[in-house]
């Protein structure tokens, strides 16, 4: 026997469905608290970071530049080594921008792609994929501090 | 007073990116690209040494501090030797951040297993 559907009345329940599903399960429009979170966790990270640098000048005689160098390796570190432990995705869904925006969330791209990636070996997993998505800040960054150095050069230099 | 400058700076730059990720399609790879850019502008007229002296290590934390110190390395060397300093002084100031992002990422890929 055959099944005759009115494909009208199964597109309007298909996606009558699909919106109360997406409804219920997408996830929630708190844009505002997003970004008081994202401020607050953000300015947190700052502060840490200001706070590693004062305390590296208070108990060695390294100077402000030297120190905000280890400040950034200390901040690299800590974030590869969330993101291997794997705790670092659930900061992400609770602080989003947050925790992304600052250099703990380059760390983490290259951390994650690389591990995402390690079953297909060293060559075409880790190698082609570590920088994945770290690549495009690279790239652009590279690409746009040539460009504004030229123009600042060109215009009587430094 | 540098400690209260820096939650106020690296806070405000991640709300901002949050308030524009949330309201446009941008993904987080598009904002952080935008923010380097962002940085290398500001360094090329040397507005963002000046965000650094008032705000401190806070300027340094966000990603367009990557930015400004590839633009500000290739700024340097141009004094020594012109045109093709921009090329060679490119990595000078970044040089240990992606370094040590490339050695640690690299060493705990081998340490650890992927979670889901």
């Amino acid at each position: 026997m055959k099944y005759i559907v009115n494909t009208n009345t199964g597109d309007y329940m298909k996606n009558y469905k699909y919106e109360t599903i997406a409804d219920k399960y997408g996830p929630d429009e708190h844009r505002g608290m997003n970004a008081i979170i994202s401020f607050l966790v953000g300015g947190l990270i700052g502060l840490l970071g200001e706070g590693i640098i004062e305390l590296i000048c208070h108990f060695t005689n390294i100077s402000r530049t030297d120190a905000s160098t280890f400040m950034i390796i200390i901040l690299i570190f800590i974030a590869s080594l969330c993101t291997a432990l794997g705790f670092f995705d659930k900061l992400v869904t609770k602080f989003k921008c947050g925790i992304l925006i600052p250099i703990t969330g380059f760390a983490h791209s290259m951390t994650s792609s690389a591990l995402e990636y390690k079953n297909e070996g060293f060559i075409y997993g880790i190698g082609a994929n570590i920088f994945k998505l770290a690549g495009s800040v690279i790239l652009y960054g590279v690409v746009s501090a040539w460009f504004f150095a030229l123009i600042r050069f060109l215009l009587g230099g430094i | 007073m540098l400690l209260f400058n820096s939650f106020i700076f690296c806070g405000f730059i991640c709300m901002i990116s949050q308030i524009v990720l949330d309201n446009t399609k941008l993904t987080p790879g598009h904002i952080t690209s935008i923010l380097v850019v962002i940085g290398a502008f500001l360094d090329s007229f040397s507005i963002y040494d000046k965000i650094i002296k008032i705000v401190g290590g806070g300027a340094m934390v966000p990603i367009t501090s990557f930015g400004h110190s590839l633009a500000h390395g290739a700024l340097l060397k141009t004094n020594q030797y012109g045109l093709v300093g921009i090329l060679m002084g490119m990595f000078d100031l970044t040089a240990s951040g992606i370094t040590a992002a490339i050695i640690f990422s690299f060493i705990f890929t081998l340490i650890f297993k992927p979670k889901n």
